[in-house]
């Protein structure tokens, strides 16, 4: 899987620390052309600013990453627009590219928003902002695309077709996709490699790995498991007998 | 022709409208006005500056506001306090200083009043030019930094994720405006020009619904500003720089007729 002409990114080690702590530490992974990694982790683990180390964000950071490629796609968590400046959808799509329009109108209809095209970027709600996000990354056809919780505001049905959107970018584009999600048990179907986080990598595997390691069991409980393990179809059979898996640290 | 006070007088505002228009946008979009404020305050220093070791005026009112504008950068990665405070702390003391200066170069006499408020009905052929081709310069640097300038206007992370290189294009914009600061201190004096780069531009903003829009109004404001301005004070025989402003006023209140109406909740 690993041939070292199809990374695009590979973090070693890495970690910031900042107002006397460390956010994150210790975190390797690679993410190579056509792959879906995905960090999941409770609040404050370090998701977001391990996407950020990956992007580059962070000036002053331990370890070693490595960026194969430039044509990088960010859709952020959340971003605020300032009243003083008026934009819209159509103004934004090309914020830090020129697509072509019809690269534009291909990336609204897929995520469902062409109706949008002309319509002032804050009178959005929040669900139709987060497509709007994604439509300018797949309009950019980047090689590296990083998702941060990229189904926020986003209701259920919806959210499932975003993460059927995802793997099909990934498919299309043959790009990259780090993607941040609190809740494996809906991507997992989806991403090729999974890094549990809690301020530092608690496991990584397979998505089948990680919800069955321990320590993540011990992070978001056993129910959660469970839920997977009816999911996937394909548990084995030592993690959900009884309570005996939550062992001390 | 260019004998004429008044001709000379329109050229220069013609050509200083057309740059504050672009630039004023990016001022209210950035929330830089204090920061071109304080850019200007700076100003004093470096026109005292010019007098005392004999170097072009323009010159060195841009390094003067550049220095500052630099120190500005250093003093908010180093200490504690917010933006508004270190822009009031170099405001108000480049001023001073710029005024002890005055004070010690007592051969020299000084029309302050021209430089706070300027004079542009005393341009000569050499400000028309300086004007013109400084003018031009700007904004042809403006239209190269674009994309990567308004990328980080609109989001810093997402341009500077997606390799936009936001900290230079912010950089080089800070620059721009001491720029134009330098070329059109004679004109509107250090008071007064924040006022011509954002006047215009709050104007625009009241009626554009998208950014090369409210670029487009922003320079007709200026332009209708130094015009009308221009012409009004030599017909009610008032001061032509705060005519120029005044007129920018009046803009904006008759803008406010057509607000282009807030779709959702201010927060």
């Amino acid at each position: 899987m690993t041939q070292i002409n199809n990374s695009l990114v590979k973090l070693e080690n890495v970690g910031v620390f900042a107002n006397d702590k460390w956010l994150v530490k210790g975190v390797t992974f690679e993410i190579n052309k056509g792959q879906i990694v995905t960090l999941i982790g409770p609040n404050g683990s370090g998701k977001t600013t391990t996407a950020k180390i990956t992007l580059g964000l962070y000036k002053d950071i331990e370890g070693k990453v490595q960026k194969f490629t430039e044509k990088i796609a960010y859709v952020p968590q959340r971003i605020n627009i300032d009243w003083t400046l008026p934009i819209r959808v159509n103004d934004f799509m090309n914020l830090t590219n020129t697509s072509t329009n019809d690269e534009i109108k291909y990336a609204l209809e897929i995520t469902g928003t062409p109706h949008l095209i002309n319509k002032d970027l804050k009178s959005l709600s929040g669900g139709e902002f987060q497509r709007i996000l994604m439509a300018r990354a797949i309009a950019k056809k980047p090689e590296l695309l990083v998702l941060d919780e990229p189904v926020q505001g986003v209701d259920f049905n919806g959210e499932i077709a975003l993460y059927e959107l995802i793997k099909k970018i990934s498919d299309t584009l043959n790009c990259g996709i780090l993607l941040i999600s609190h809740n494996l048990h809906v991507v997992m179907s989806k991403t090729d490699h999974v890094v549990c986080l809690n301020g530092h990598v608690c496991c990584s595997g397979t998505p089948i790995d990680v919800a069955n390691n321990e320590k993540y069991q011990e992070i978001f409980g056993k129910d959660i498991s469970k839920i997977l393990s009816v999911y996937e179809h394909t548990h084995d059979h030592v993690h959900n007998i009884d309570g005996s898996i939550e062992k001390k640290k | 022709m260019l004998d004429d006070f008044f001709i000379r007088a329109l050229l220069v505002g013609i050509g200083m409208a057309i740059v504050t228009g672009p630039l004023g946008c990016f001022v209210v979009w950035r929330r830089l006005s204090f920061f071109g404020d304080t850019l200007a305050h700076s100003a004093l220093l470096g026109i005292t500056l010019s007098y005392t070791i004999e170097i072009n005026m323009a010159f060195s009112v841009f390094v003067t506001s550049s220095i500052v504008a630099l120190i500005l950068l250093k003093l908010q990665k180093t200490t504690n306090l917010p933006s508004d405070a270190l822009l009031g702390l170099l405001a108000h003391s480049s001023l001073a200083i710029g005024l002890v200066v005055i004070g010690l170069l007592a051969t020299i006499r000084f029309d302050l009043m021209g430089l706070l408020f300027g004079d542009i009905l005393a341009v000569n052929v050499n400000d028309i030019i300086l004007v013109w081709i400084g003018g031009a310069i700007i904004l042809i640097v403006l239209k190269i930094i674009w994309k990567p300038l308004f990328a980080s206007t609109v989001n810093f992370e997402l341009a500077e994720a997606e390799g936009m290189k936001p900290e230079k294009y912010n950089a080089i914009f800070t620059i721009l405006l001491a720029a134009i600061i330098a070329i059109s201190i004679k004109m509107v004096g250090l008071l007064l020009i924040t006022g011509m780069l954002i006047l215009p531009a709050a104007m625009a903003r009241n009626i554009s619904d998208n950014p090369m829009q409210m670029v487009i109004f922003s320079v007709i404001g200026g332009l209708l500003s130094v015009l009308i301005g221009l012409f009004a004070s030599l017909e009610f025989n008032t001061p032509s720089g705060p005519s120029i402003i005044t007129t920018g006023l009046l803009l904006f209140i008759l803008s406010l007729s057509r607000i282009k109406k807030k779709t959702q909740l201010n927060n």
